[in-house]
C-alpha cells in the first residue's frame, strides 16, 4: 500500500489544525485565534484502501514569504511536493480565503479544496455554489464541517483520487497585466533552463519579477544539495514543544 | 526584447537573478499581482456565494461592541483574569492537600519497608527523602492549579477572546515600540515561555519579533504560577480568611501578573529606543467570531494533556534534582553539607535583595525548569535544619519560617521568579530562534538585571521604612 502525503494549507484560524485531529486523531492544539500553528504538526492514517501522512502548515494569509510561517508554507509546497494539498477555507469569509487558494494553485495542481466550517456559514444564511467555484478553480471543492465530522467521506474520496492520479486537476490561471505576462514569458524558458522542470515555472516567473530573495536563498540551499529535506521541526503524537 | 541571456557566472541562480532584475526593472508588481488575484477571487466569490442576509454575518462579532471598546476593554479583560486566577486558586486548594497527604501516607509506608528490610540510610535518603519527595511535591503542589488554569484558559482560547486582547493591547504595544501581536506571544507565555519564543514566528518583523523574543518570560510560565500561587497564599493573603483568602490570593497573583506586564511594555520602549530602534510595522489582526467552544472535549483535552505532561515533567527534571538536591545536602564538608557551604556563599549577596542563599541557589539550580525551584529550595532547608515533616501545605509554611522568611522574602522570591532569566529550554529556543548568542545571552541578562534591581530596591525601601 502506498502512502500518500497530504499537506493542510490556508488562512490562519480555518481550521485546519480540527480537521488534521479528526483524520489523524491526534491532539494538536486548536484555538480560535490566528498564527496559532507556527510549527508543521505531521500524523498518519489510513482511509479507504489508502495510507496517508498529513502536514498541517502553519496558517498563512498569503505565500509571498512575508515571515517565517509563510516561508515554512510555501516551503513545504514547492520543495516537498505533497500528492495532494488541501486549501481549506473559511466558507463564512469566502473572499479572502479565495486568494490564498489561487496562490497554491500557481504552485501545484494537485490541490483539493475544502471548504470547511459550512454549517457555520449555513447558520449565518451564506450559500455557496461549491460546483460553481469547483468549476473555475479547476479542481475539486468539497463542503465540510471539520468539527462535527460533515463531509470528511467525500473530501477524502476526492483527495484519494486527485493522489492516485485519477483525477489530474487542471487549475486556472491567474491573469495579470500584459506587461507581467510578457515578462513572466520571456523568464520561463531561462528558469526551465536553469533549474529543469521540477517547479512551477510561471510561479518562479512571479516571484523573481516580485524580487523574493528569500525564495531565491532556499533554491541555492536545494540546488546545492538537492537531497536535503525541507528542515523538520514537526511534532508529533503525544509530544508537547514545551520542554 | 533581445537582452543576452548567457553571463559568465559561475552561479546559474546569479544569472538568473541578474536577468530577472534586468526584466523587472526595479518595479515593485507584489501590488500588482495582489490585485490581480484578488480581482479573480472576487469574481467567483460574485458567482458563487449569495448571503441571505449580511446583517446576520455580523451578528458573530455582537460581543466586540463591549469587549474591545476603549471603556469596558480593559476592565473586561481584568476581570476576565481575575476570576481565572480565582477560580483556578480556589479549586486548587483542597485537591492538592489531598495529594500532598496521600503521598505523605505512601511515603510512610516506604519509609517503613525500607526500615523493614534494614536498608541503609543513605538510600533510603536518595529514594525517598530525596526522588520521591522531590516528585510529590511537583505533583501536589502543580497539578492541580494546572489541571484548572488551563482548561479554563483553552476554553477562553476556542471562544476566540485571544485576539481581541491582542486588540486592546495593541495600543500599549505599539507606544512601546513593539509589534501588536506581542501581546497574543505574551500570552501564549502564561502556558509556556519555551512554546511562546517559537510563537512569535508570527510577528513578520525581525526587529519586533526580537522584541516580542527578549521580553516573553515576563509573564509566569506553568512553572512559575505554583510559586506565585503558594507564596501569595502563605504569606500574602495571611490577614484574610475565608473566601476573602483565595480572592486576596487571586489579587496578588493578578498584582504579579500586572507587574509583569508593566515590565514587559517598559523593556520593550527601553529597548526599542536603543539596541532595537525602530518603527512599529503596520498589520492586520484578524478577529475571528466567536465561537462556542465544545466545552467537556477542551477541559477534557487540555486537562489530560497537560497533567500528563507536568507529571512526565515531574519525573524527568524533578526526580533527578531531587537525588541531587539530597546527596549535596548530606554530603558535609568541614562542619556543613556542601549545599550549606554554596547557600554561605550567596547568602550575604542573597541578603541584600531580601532573599536568602537558599533561595537564589534554588533559583540557579532550576535553570533546567522553573518548576524545580519550590522543590530544590525545600529540600535545601530540610536537608540543612530540623527535619519536619513536610506534608501537607501549612507545614510547609512552618519551614519557611524556621528558616527566617518574612513576608518580604516571600515577595521578593515571587518578584524574582517572575522576572528572573528564562529556564534552560526557553534559552535554547531563543538561540534556536535568533540564531544569535548575543540575544541569547541577553535574553538572560536583561531580566536577571532587572529581577535584582527590583528585588534591591524593594529590599531596602521595605526595610528602611521598617515595615518588616
Amino acid at each position: 500500500m502506498r502512502t500518500y502525503t497530504i499537506a493542510l494549507a490556508g488562512n490562519p484560524n480555518t481550521g485546519k489544525s480540527t480537521l488534521f485531529n479528526t483524520l489523524t486523531g491526534l491532539r494538536q492544539h486548536t484555538g480560535n485565534w490566528a498564527g496559532k500553528t507556527v510549527l508543521m504538526a505531521e500524523g498518519e492514517f489510513t482511509y479507504g484502501k489508502s495510507a496517508f501522512r498529513m502536514i498541517d502548515l502553519p496558517g498563512t494569509y498569503s505565500l509571498y514569504s512575508n515571515s517565517a510561517d509563510e516561508e515554512v508554507a510555501r516551503d513545504y509546497i514547492i520543495f516537498e511536493q505533497p500528492d495532494v494539498t488541501i486549501v481549506v477555507l473559511d466558507a463564512t469569509s469566502l473572499e479572502r480565503n479565495l486568494n490564498l487558494a489561487l496562490q497554491v494553485l500557481e504552485m501545484t495542481s494537485r490541490v483539493v479544496v475544502c471548504v470547511n466550517l459550512i454549517d457555520e456559514a449555513k447558520k449565518r444564511g451564506v450559500r455557496i455554489d461549491l460546483q460553481m467555484i469547483s468549476k473555475r478553480l479547476g479542481v475539486p471543492c468539497v463542503a465540510i464541517s471539520a468539527r462535527n465530522k460533515i463531509g470528511i467521506d467525500a473530501l477524502m474520496e476526492q483527495v484519494e483520487k486527485v493522489a492516485s492520479g485519477e483525477i489530474s486537476p487542471e487549475p486556472v490561471q491567474i491573469p495579470y497585466s500584459k506587461e507581467i505576462e510578457e515578462k513572466v514569458k520571456e523568464l520561463q524558458p531561462i528558469i526551465a533552463q536553469t533549474l529543469g522542470t521540477r517547479f512551477p515555472t510561471r510561479w518562479i516567473a512571479l516571484r523573481l519579477l516580485d524580487g523574493d530573495e528569500g525564495l531565491l536563498k532556499s533554491l541555492r540551499e536545494r540546488m546545492q544539495e538537492p537531497t536535503v529535506p525541507v528542515k523538520r521541526e514537526r511534532i508529533g503524537h503525544e509530544q508537547t514543544i514545551c520542554h | 526584447m533581445s537582452k543576452p541571456y548567457a553571463t559568465n557566472s559561475s552561479d546559474p541562480l546569479d544569472a538568473l537573478l541578474a536577468v530577472t532584475r534586468n526584466a523587472a526593472e526595479g518595479n515593485a508588481i507584489r501590488d500588482t499581482i495582489v490585485s490581480d488575484i484578488y480581482r479573480l477571487s472576487r469574481s467567483i466569490c460574485k458567482e458563487a456565494v449569495t448571503y441571505e442576509d449580511r446583517r446576520k454575518l455580523a451578528s458573530a462579532y455582537k460581543l466586540d461592541k463591549w469587549v474591545t471598546s476603549r471603556i469596558w476593554g480593559f476592565p473586561i479583560m481584568l476581570a476576565i483574569l481575575g476570576a481565572v486566577f480565582w477560580i483556578t486558586i480556589a479549586g486548587a486548594n483542597v485537591p492538592s492537600a489531598w495529594i500532598a497527604s496521600m503521598f505523605g501516607v505512601v511515603e510512610g509506608y516506604l519509609t517503613a519497608g525500607f526500615q523493614a528490610v534494614n536498608a541503609p540510610d543513605w538510600l533510603h535518603g536518595i529514594l525517598v527523602l530525596g526522588f520521591f519527595r522531590g516528585t510529590s511535591w511537583v505533583v501536589s503542589v502543580m497539578l492541580p492549579p494546572m489541571a484548572i488554569f488551563f482548561p479554563v484558559f483553552a476554553l477562553l482560547e476556542n471562544f476566540g477572546y485571544l485576539p481581541r486582547v491582542a486588540f486592546n493591547m495593541d495600543r500599549l504595544f505599539k507606544k512601546s515600540g513593539g509589534h501588536g501581536k506581542q501581546a497574543l506571544t505574551m500570552s501564549m507565555g502564561f502556558g509556556c515561555n519555551a512554546a511562546a519564543i517559537l510563537s512569535t514566528r508570527i510577528i513578520e518583523s525581525p526587529r519586533e519579533r526580537m522584541l516580542a523574543i527578549l521580553t516573553n518570560n515576563f509573564v509566569p510560565c506553568n512553572g512559575r504560577w505554583p510559586t506565585l500561587i503558594l507564596l501569595s497564599s502563605l504569606f500574602m493573603a495571611t490577614g484574610a480568611v475565608g473566601g476573602w483568602h483565595t480572592l486576596t490570593t487571586a489579587l496578588i497573583v493578578m498584582g504579579m501578573v500586572l507587574i509583569g506586564i508593566v515590565v514587559t511594555l517598559a523593556v520593550s520602549w527601553a529597548l526599542s529606543k536603543t539596541a532595537l530602534r525602530g518603527v512599529p510595522t503596520h498589520y492586520t489582526l484578524e478577529l475571528p467570531p466567536y465561537r462556542r467552544p465544545q466545552f467537556w472535549k477542551t477541559i477534557l483535552i487540555a486537562s489530560k494533556d497537560k497533567s500528563w505532561s507536568v507529571l512526565k515533567r515531574a519525573v524527568v527534571v524533578a526526580a533527578p534534582a531531587g537525588v541531587l538536591t539530597w546527596i549535596l545536602g548530606n554530603i558535609t564538608v568541614g562542619n556543613d553539607s556542601i549545599l550549606g557551604h554554596m547557600a554561605a556563599f550567596f547568602d550575604p549577596f542573597a541578603q541584600l535583595i531580601g532573599l536568602d542563599g537558599y533561595i537564589l541557589m534554588a533559583f540557579i539550580l532550576g535553570l533546567p525548569a522553573n518548576e524545580i525551584v519550590l522543590p530544590i529550595l525545600l529540600m535545601g532547608y530540610l536537608s540543612s535544619g530540623a527535619m519536619v515533616d513536610a506534608d501537607g501545605i501549612d507545614n510547609i509554611k512552618e519551614i519557611f519560617l524556621q528558616h527566617g522568611w518574612t513576608w518580604l522574602t516571600a515577595l521578593n522570591m515571587m518578584l524574582f521568579s517572575l522576572l528572573h532569566y528564562p529556564c534552560g529550554t526557553t534559552l535554547f529556543n531563543i538561540y534556536k530562534e535568533t540564531k544569535s548568542v548575543k540575544w541569547t545571552v541577553l535574553s538572560a541578562v536583561i531580566p536577571l538585571a532587572i529581577a535584582i534591581a527590583v528585588t534591591f530596591v524593594t529590599a531596602q525601601v521595605i526595610r528602611a521604612l521598617g515595615w518588616v
